[in-house]
């Protein structure tokens, strides 16, 4: 009896076989066992014989989306910086997609990032990641030296204990608040497309930092950001940081110093976070990349319910609708402005 | 460190005026010879649009007790769509800095037309208040110790 996501793998690797065969992509991204247990590493299948190599499971937290813009210029033939590109069709990369990371290539789209005539995109239903922190923390901390996976429950062995854990007890948090599991944009799917999820408090977690009062936010703020260590793994595994310069690689001006002073740290998250406003997809990639276990994607949630509330965008669902910083309407809401509707007025 | 002083503590408040209309605000509103506090401290920008979220947070950590920013009233920008697109940046920028704590008269959001000079001296005013009123800004400032020798 095969698992669900057994019986997705021997389907990945199938589609994967056949395009690289016919010729149809020249490369393939998708995920391939890592050399550690729960630790799966972005793979790209150049060759038909690599296919096998692929491999789905619950661990796929990073974000593919990600990885795509370097694997097309990868195909492309090297040319000098304001050289055209080359005539005729480039080669096409197949990529793997759930939800969330088709979402961020509707917006890599939006933003000239990739052509989706050379994507060739194979959708999955995502049944939600697991955050390996959280196995981790309900087996103390011991050593996990294997990890089986059914379709509803763990099996994770070690040094002298086994333990089975429930599945959805240790899925991300994102994953578990999510609402549009299925892919935006796909050219085939592989199994079954789940029609969307319910979830009752999708904004809970803001809902409640933002119930604190101004002094307890700061609190927590500082608390949340206090053991960053400024590797910038959440900006690296993230799809939406593609800037040749970072503004924390900035020195004239310099916006952000490189300490882990904690105002500068503070900086960093403010601006990290901002920058991804109203183009986040909560993918999760940020916090499951951050070796601290910083919530950063708690400030990037914010900015994502805001956009909602104001001017009701959620990005990447549709791919001819502008981002909401990218646009305006005259009936934009103001009510922060001061001294509002006193123009011309008398004091 | 400096703690709060007495009455005469004066904030010092960092104001990017937009050059086509809040700075000739401003400068109408000393042509025209209006009082208001000598807190502000104004930086020129083409247009209120130019302003990015790393200009106001750069503000903050180098001691400033607070920002203003203005631009044209929605519709005059001389750009023609400049501020419209400030006006969403800054909704979220001011939601987020709430939300993490930052209080919310710190940072501040108006919109001044070359004309109104009364108005830009009742703006610097009202935030020089507003701003007296929270105290000197400590969260996002920079403390730099003295090297010792």
């Amino acid at each position: 009896m095969f698992t669900i996501n057994e019986k997705i793998t021997v389907e990945i690797r199938k589609v994967a076989r056949d395009l690289l065969k016919k010729g149809e992509v020249s490369a393939f991204l998708g995920y391939t066992k890592g050399t550690v247990p729960m630790v799966m590493k972005p793979f790209v299948a150049r060759r038909q014989e690599d296919a096998e190599r692929l491999s789905w499971n619950s661990f796929c937290v990073l974000n593919l989306a990600n990885y795509l813009p370097l694997v097309l210029k990868s195909l492309e033939p090297p040319r000098r910086p304001n050289e055209p590109p080359p005539e005729g069709p480039l080669p096409k990369v197949g990529v793997l997609v759930t939800g969330c990371w088709s979402r961020n290539m509707v917006v890599q789209i939006k933003e000239n990032q990739i052509e989706r005539e050379r994507v060739k995109i194979i959708g999955i239903s995502s049944r939600g990641m697991v955050d390996r922190k959280k196995v981790q923390a309900l087996v103390d901390n011991n050593e996990i030296t294997e990890v089986i996976e059914e379709d509803h429950k763990l099996i994770v062995k070690g040094h002298g204990f086994t333990r089975e854990i429930n599945r959805w007890d240790v899925v991300r948090d994102n994953c578990k608040s999510c609402v549009h599991p299925d892919p935006v944009i796909y050219d085939e799917v592989i199994g079954d497309l789940s029609g969307g999820r319910q979830v009752p408090k999708r904004f809970g977690d803001i809902q409640e930092i933002e119930d604190m009062d101004i002094e307890e936010r700061w609190q927590w703020f500082q608390e949340e950001i206090l053991s960053c260590i400024r590797c910038y793994a959440c900006r690296n595994a993230c799809p939406l940081c593609y800037c040749p310069t970072c503004f924390v690689d900035d020195s004239r001006p310099q916006w952000v110093g490189k300490s882990i002073d904690k105002t500068d740290t503070a900086l960093f998250h403010i601006l990290r976070a901002f920058h991804c406003a109203g183009r986040c997809t909560d993918c999760g990639a940020c916090e499951s990349a951050c070796p601290m276990g910083i919530r950063m994607r708690l400030f990037t949630k914010k900015l994502y319910k805001d956009c909602m509330e104001l001017y009701g965008f959620e990005p990447g669902l549709k791919i001819d609708e502008p981002l909401p910083l990218t646009t305006f309407k005259l009936e934009d809401p103001q009510d922060y402005i001061l001294q509002q509707g006193q123009k011309g007025e008398e004091k | 460190m400096e703690e709060k002083r007495e009455e005469n503590w004066q904030p010092k408040i960092v104001a990017f005026l937009c050059n086509w209309c809040s700075y000739a605000g401003a400068d109408l509103a000393g042509v025209s010879r209006y009082q208001y506090p000598p807190s502000i401290r104004i930086v020129r920008v083409p247009c209120s649009g130019r302003v990015s979220p790393n200009m106001i947070l750069d503000a903050l950590r180098s001691g400033a007790d607070g920002v203003l920013v203005s631009g044209c009233h929605p519709g005059d920008c001389h750009y023609i769509s400049g501020n419209f697109y400030a006006r969403r940046r800054f909704a979220l920028f001011k939601r987020f800095l709430e939300f993490i704590g930052i209080e919310p008269d710190r940072v501040n959001f108006t919109w001044i037309s070359a004309s109104e000079g009364e108005q830009f001296a009742q703006v610097a005013r009202e935030v020089t208040e507003r701003v007296k009123r929270l105290g000197p800004a400590r969260k996002l400032v920079k403390e730099i110790e003295p090297c010792s020798r």
